[in-house]
C-alpha cells in the first residue's frame, strides 16, 4: 500500500507539534491575582501521564499526516480530545500543592492549540463523512454527555475555571436560567408575532417594504445602545401603567433586554416567512385556489408547510444570534452569562470570562447543530432529476 | 436627477456631519431625555474624534479581513487547495455560531485591554461573511463561461484575474458590506474593554443613567451603518448592472 | 351547459377580454385558441372566478356562478393547469384526494375514488399512490394533475394548456387519454391552448380569440372551410387546410362502392391517414375494412381530393 500525505493533516500535525512541544500546556499561579508561570506537558503532568499524552499526540499526528479513512480520523480526534480533557484535569491535580486552596491551574496556550488542531481534524472528518442529521445530534449528545461525566466525576475540580464556578455555583445557575429565558423567551415571542406579520407582509405588498425597512433599521442600532434606549420607555411604563411593575417590567434589568432581543429577532423571522411564502410554487398556489381551497385552507395546507423549512432557518438564525446577544444584557443589569464575562473583563480574570463565555459558546453551538439537523430533516429533497 | 431616497440619505449625512461638528445645536432636542443638571451632549471627549476612531477601527479590521478572506477563498477554490474546500465551509458555519462578545472577551486575556483585542475580534468575526461570500461567488460561476475562458487559452492566473474575480465581485462586495455593518455595531462593545469607539458614549450613558448619551451614541452608529450599507449596495448594483445581471 | 354572456375584463386602461358571449354545450370539448396575450387564459379563469369579470355574467346549468362563495364554486369545477401544479409536499394519493377531502367525503369513498382514477390513468394505485410528485415523470405528473381535477366528479373541467410541458409523443397519448376519459365521465371540457394541432384534434367546437375578442366560434370543419377573418386563416395555416379537413372525419364517411388492390385501411382511421397511405403506396384506391375485418368498399384518391377541396 502506498502511503500518501494529507495536506490538511500536515497543518494539523504542525499545530499539534507546536502546541505539545513549544507552547505551555498549563499555567500555574500561586493565587488568583498573580501572574502565571508556564508549564510544559512534561512539567505539568506526572511522568506516566506525560508519556501517554505525548505518545498519543505522535500517533494522532501520524494518522493526520497520512491519508487515512475518515472514520479513523474522527475516532482518533475524539479519543485524543478525551485524553486531553482528562490530562488537563490530571495536570491540575499534579501541579496544585496538597492542601493549597489558593493556587490556580488553568489550561495554557498549548492546550488550546492542541484542542484547536484536534477540532480541525474532527471537523474535517465529519465534513467528509456527511453524517445524517440524526447521527449528528447523537454525536452532539455523546460529546455533551462526556463533558457532563467529566464535570461530575470531579476530574476537573482542580482547574481554576471550576474553582471560579465552585465559589459562584448558585449565581451561575441563576444566570444560566436568565440567559436561557432571555434567548428562548424572546425567540418565542418573536415567532408568535413574526410569523403572522410575515404572512401579512406576503399578502400586502405595500406593508412589506415598509415593515422590512423598519426592522432592517432596528438591526443597525448597536445592541448596547438598543438595550440602553429601551430603559427609558420601559421605566416610564413601570411607573405609569398600573400592574406593569408587578409583572416585572422595569427600566433596567431583564425587561429592556427581553424587548431588545425581541426586536432584533423580528427581522429574520418576518423576512424568512416572506421569502418562504414567496418561494411556494406559483402553480401549486394557483391550483389550490382553482380547486376551491379558501385562503385560510391554502395558507395552512399548502403555503405554510412548503415555507416551513425557510421559516425554521430564520428561527435558527435568531436563536444562535440571541444566545450571543443575551450576554450584552448584563450591561444593563439583565443578567445572563454576560455577568461573568463583564465581571471577568473588569477584574482581568480570564477564568471568570471563560465561565461566562464557554457556556455561551456551547449553548450557541448546540442550538445550531440541533436546528440544522431539524432543518435538514424537514427540507424534502425535491431537486432530484425529474425522470422515471 | 435625485430620487427621493437618495435625497433622504444626503440629508441624513448632512445632519450627521452637523451633529458631529456642532453637537450643541442639537442640545434642545436631547435635553428632554436627561435630568435637570445632567449634560445632554457627550462631554467626556469629542464625538467627531470618537466617530473617526470608530470608523478607523472598523476600516482596519475590515481591510485585513478582506485581504485574508479573499486570499483564503482563492486558495481553496484552486485545484491545489481543493482538499480544504469542504472543511473551510464547515469552519465558516461553526465560526458564525461564536457570539461576537465571546470572541471579544476571549481576546482580552491574550491581547490585553484597548484597541488591540477589539481589532482582533472584529477582524476574526469579519472574516466569516467575506470568506463565505467569496466562496459562493467563486464556486458558482457559470460553467459555460469558465469553459469559454479555458477555450480561449487563458492561463489559470489570467482566468482568476480577468474572469473569476470580476464576475464574483458583486457577491464578494455583498460579503464585505455585511462584514462592515456587523463590525460597526460590534465595535461599540469594544469600549467595554477600553477601546476608543462610539461605544464609550453609550457606556458612559448607561453608567451615569444618561439616556441622551445612549441615544446619541446609538444613533450615530445606526446612521453610519445605514449610510455605509446603502453606499456599498449602490456600488454593488452599479457593478452588477454593468455585467448585465 | 355554460352560458357566457357579455363578459369583459379590464385592468385599468387595458381591456383583456372584450364582450365575449359563448354557449358551451354539455358533454362537449370546447377549445379556446389564440396567441399569447389574447385573453384566452383570463376568460377561462373567469369561469371559475379565479378572475372576477368587470362586466357580464356566466351561468352554469342556468345558475349564476356568483350565487355561491367562490371556493365552493371551484370545488364543483375541475381545474388543471400547465406544469400540473401538484402540491410537492403531498403524495399522489393525497393530491388527488384534495377536493373530496375539502368536501368532507368519508375515507372509504375517497380511497375508492383515488384508486379508480389512478387505475383509469394507467397508474398502479399501490405503486404510485404513496409517491411524491417529484418522483414521477412529466407525463405521470400531468396525469395526476388531471386525475386530481376530476376527483370530485365535476361536470365541468377547465384546462389551461394542460399538455404544454409534455414532449410530442407523450402529448399525443395524453390527448387521446383525455378524449377517452371525457367520454367515460361525460364531462364538459373547456381547454385553452395555443397549439392549433391540439385544438383540431380535441375540439367539438373551437373559439378563436384575438386581442380579447372571440373572432370565431365554430366546429373545426366550419372553421376550415369558412375562416371568419384573416387572423383565423393564418392561425390555421393556409397550407395545412386540406389536411386538417381530412383529419377531422374518418374513412367510414368516405367509403365508395367498389374494390381495390393491396393493403386495406380500417374504416375508423382518419381520411388524412388514408390519403397518406394512398400517396405513399402510389395507388389510386385502397380497400376499406370495417370493425369486423370484412371489406366494405374502397376509398379513392379522387374521392378524398374532392372532400379536401375548399369552397369555390
Amino acid at each position: 500500500m502506498q502511503l500518501r500525505v494529507d495536506k490538511l493533516g500536515v497543518i494539523i500535525a504542525a499545530l499539534a507539534a507546536y502546541g505539545a512541544l513549544l507552547a505551555p500546556f498549563a499555567t500555574f499561579r500561586a493565587n488568583r491575582i498573580v501572574a502565571g508561570e508556564a508549564r510544559s506537558i512534561s512539567e505539568a503532568l506526572p511522568p506516566a501521564w506525560a508519556a501517554i499524552i505525548l505518545f498519543l499526540i505522535i500517533t494522532t499526528a501520524g494518522i493526520a499526516i497520512l491519508k487515512t479513512p475518515s472514520r479513523l480520523r474522527l475516532g482518533t480526534a475524539f479519543a485524543m480530545i478525551a485524553a486531553l480533557a482528562l490530562g488537563i484535569g490530571a495536570a491540575a491535580a499534579h501541579l496544585t500543592p496538597p492542601e493549597n486552596t489558593y493556587a490556580r491551574v488553568s489550561p495554557a496556550s498549548g492546550f488550546w492549540i492542541l484542542l484547536f488542531a484536534l477540532g480541525l481534524l474532527a471537523a474535517d472528518a465529519l465534513t467528509r463523512l456527511r453524517p445524517s442529521p440524526l447521527v449528528r445530534v447523537l454525536f452532539l449528545s455523546a460529546v455533551l454527555g462526556f463533558i457532563a461525566a467529566v464535570l461530575t466525576s470531579g476530574t476537573w475540580d482542580g482547574l481554576s475555571l471550576l474553582k471560579e464556578y465552585a465559589s459562584r455555583a448558585d449565581t451561575f445557575w441563576a444566570e444560566a436560567g436568565k440567559h436561557l429565558m432571555l434567548a428562548l423567551g424572546s425567540l418565542a415571542a418573536a415567532t408568535a408575532v413574526g410569523i403572522p406579520l410575515g404572512v401579512l407582509c406576503h399578502r400586502v405588498a405595500r406593508l412589506r417594504d415598509g415593515l422590512l425597512g423598519v426592522l432592517n433599521a432596528i438591526q443597525t442600532i448597536p445592541s448596547i445602545a438598543l438595550f440602553g434606549i429601551l430603559i427609558a420607555p420601559l421605566g416610564w411604563i413601570a411607573i405609569h401603567v398600573p400592574g406593569a411593575a408587578a409583572i416585572g417590567i422595569r427600566g433596567i434589568g431583564t425587561a429592556p433586554a427581553f424587548v431588545a432581543l425581541f426586536l432584533y429577532s423580528l427581522l429574520p423571522v418576518v423576512a424568512n416567512t416572506v421569502v418562504g411564502l414567496a418561494g411556494v410554487p406559483r402553480e401549486a398556489n394557483d391550483a389550490a385556489r382553482g380547486i376551491g381551497m379558501t385562503d385560510f385552507q391554502r395558507l395552512i395546507g399548502i403555503e405554510f408547510p412548503l415555507a416551513f423549512p425557510v421559516i425554521l432557518t430564520g428561527i435558527r438564525i435568531v436563536l444562535v444570534q440571541n444566545i450571543g446577544l443575551a450576554t450584552i444584557a448584563a450591561l444593563i443589569g439583565g443578567g445572563g452569562f454576560g455577568v461573568f464575562v463583564f465581571q471577568g473583563v473588569g477584574q482581568t480574570a480570564m477564568d471568570l470570562v471563560l465561565l461566562g463565555a464557554v457556556p455561551t459558546v456551547l449553548l450557541a453551538f448546540t442550538a445550531a447543530i440541533v436546528l440544522d439537523a431539524l432543518i435538514e430533516t424537514v427540507t424534502p429533497n425535491r431537486n432530484r432529476v425529474q425522470s422515471a | 436627477m435625485l430620487r427621493l431616497p437618495t435625497l433622504f440619505r444626503l440629508l441624513a449625512f448632512a445632519v450627521l456631519i452637523a451633529f458631529l461638528v456642532q453637537p450643541q445645536w442639537f442640545e434642545p432636542l436631547l435635553r428632554p431625555l436627561v435630568q435637570e443638571n445632567a449634560p445632554a451632549i457627550y462631554n467626556q471627549g469629542s464625538l467627531l474624534q470618537l466617530t473617526l476612531l470608530h470608523l478607523r477601527t472598523v476600516a482596519i479590521a475590515t481591510a485585513g479581513a478582506t485581504v485574508v478572506a479573499l486570499a483564503l477563498a482563492i486558495l481553496v477554490t484552486r485545484r491545489s487547495g481543493a482538499e480544504f474546500l469542504p472543511l473551510s465551509r464547515s469552519l465558516v458555519n461553526i465560526g458564525q455560531t461564536f457570539p461576537p462578545v465571546a470572541v471579544l472577551a476571549l481576546a482580552v486575556p491574550i491581547f490585553g485591554f484597548g484597541e488591540k483585542p477589539t481589532l482582533i475580534a472584529l477582524f476574526l468575526y469579519g472574516l466569516l461573511p467575506i470568506f463565505e461570500n467569496a466562496l459562493t461567488g467563486l464556486t458558482t460561476l457559470p460553467p459555460s463561461i469558465m469553459e469559454a475562458a479555458r477555450g480561449t487559452g487563458m492561463t489559470g492566473r489570467q482566468r482568476l484575474m480577468k474572469i473569476e474575480l470580476p464576475l464574483a465581485m458583486p457577491v464578494i462586495l455583498a460579503g464585505i458590506r455585511l462584514s462592515v455593518v456587523i463590525s460597526l455595531a460590534t465595535a461599540t462593545i469594544g469600549s467595554t474593554v477600553a477601546a476608543r469607539t462610539l461605544g464609550e458614549v453609550i457606556i458612559a450613558g448607561l453608567q451615569s443613567n444618561n439616556l441622551a448619551f445612549v441615544v446619541q451614541g446609538g444613533l450615530i452608529v445606526a446612521v453610519l451603518a445605514v449610510l455605509i450599507h446603502d453606499a456599498l449596495q449602490a456600488a454593488e448594483r452599479s457593478l452588477g448592472s454593468r455585467m448585465g445581471r | 351547459m355554460i352560458e357566457i354572456e357579455g363578459i369583459s375584463k379590464r385592468y385599468g386602461e387595458t381591456t383583456v377580454v372584450r364582450d365575449v358571449s359563448l354557449t358551451i354545450a354539455p358533454r362537449t370539448v370546447t377549445v379556446i385558441v389564440g396567441t399569447s396575450g389574447s385573453g384566452k387564459t383570463t376568460l377561462l379563469r373567469i369561469i371559475n372566478r379565479l378572475v372576477e369579470p368587470t362586466s357580464g355574467t356566466i351561468k352554469l346549468d342556468g345558475e349564476d356562478n356568483r350565487s355561491l362563495p367562490d371556493y365552493e364554486l371551484r370545488r364543483r369545477i375541475g381545474y388543471a393547469i400547465q406544469g400540473h401544479g401538484l402540491f410537492p409536499h403531498r403524495t399522489v394519493a393525497q393530491n388527488i384526494a384534495t377536493v373530496p377531502t375539502l368536501l368532507g367525503w368519508d375515507r372509504a369513498r375517497i380511497e375508492a375514488k383515488v384508486n379508480e382514477l389512478l387505475t383509469l390513468f394507467q397508474l398502479d394505485p399501490v405503486a404510485f399512490g404513496p409517491r411524491y410528485p417529484h418522483e414521477l415523470s412529466g407525463g405521470q405528473q400531468q396525469r395526476v394533475g388531471v386525475a386530481r381535477a376530476l376527483a370530485a366528479e365535476p361536470k365541468v373541467l377547465l384546462m389551461d394548456e394542460p399538455f404544454g410541458a409534455l414532449d410530442p409523443i407523450i402529448r399525443a397519448k395524453a390527448q387521446d387519454d383525455l378524449l377517452a376519459i371525457q367520454k367515460h365521465f361525460e364531462t364538459t371540457i373547456v381547454l385553452v391552448t395555443h397549439d392549433m394541432e391540439e385544438a383540431f384534434h380535441l375540439a367539438d367546437r373551437i373559439a378563436v380569440m384575438d386581442k380579447g375578442e372571440v373572432v370565431q366560434y365554430a366546429t373545426p370543419a366550419e372553421m376550415l372551410v369558412k375562416p371568419a377573418t384573416v387572423f383565423v386563416e393564418s392561425l390555421i395555416g393556409a397550407g395545412e387546410r386540406p389536411f386538417r379537413l381530412l383529419a377531422i372525419d374518418t374513412v367510414a364517411d368516405a367509403v365508395e362502392p367498389g374494390v381495390a388492390e393491396g393493403e386495406a385501411i380500417a374504416s375508423s382511421a382518419s381520411q388524412r391517414e388514408a390519403l397518406s397511405m394512398l400517396l405513399w403506396s402510389g395507388r389510386k384506391a385502397l380497400p376499406v375494412v370495417g370493425p369486423d375485418g370484412a371489406v366494405i368498399g374502397k376509398v379513392s384518391l379522387d374521392g378524398l381530393a374532392q372532400r379536401a377541396a375548399g369552397p369555390t
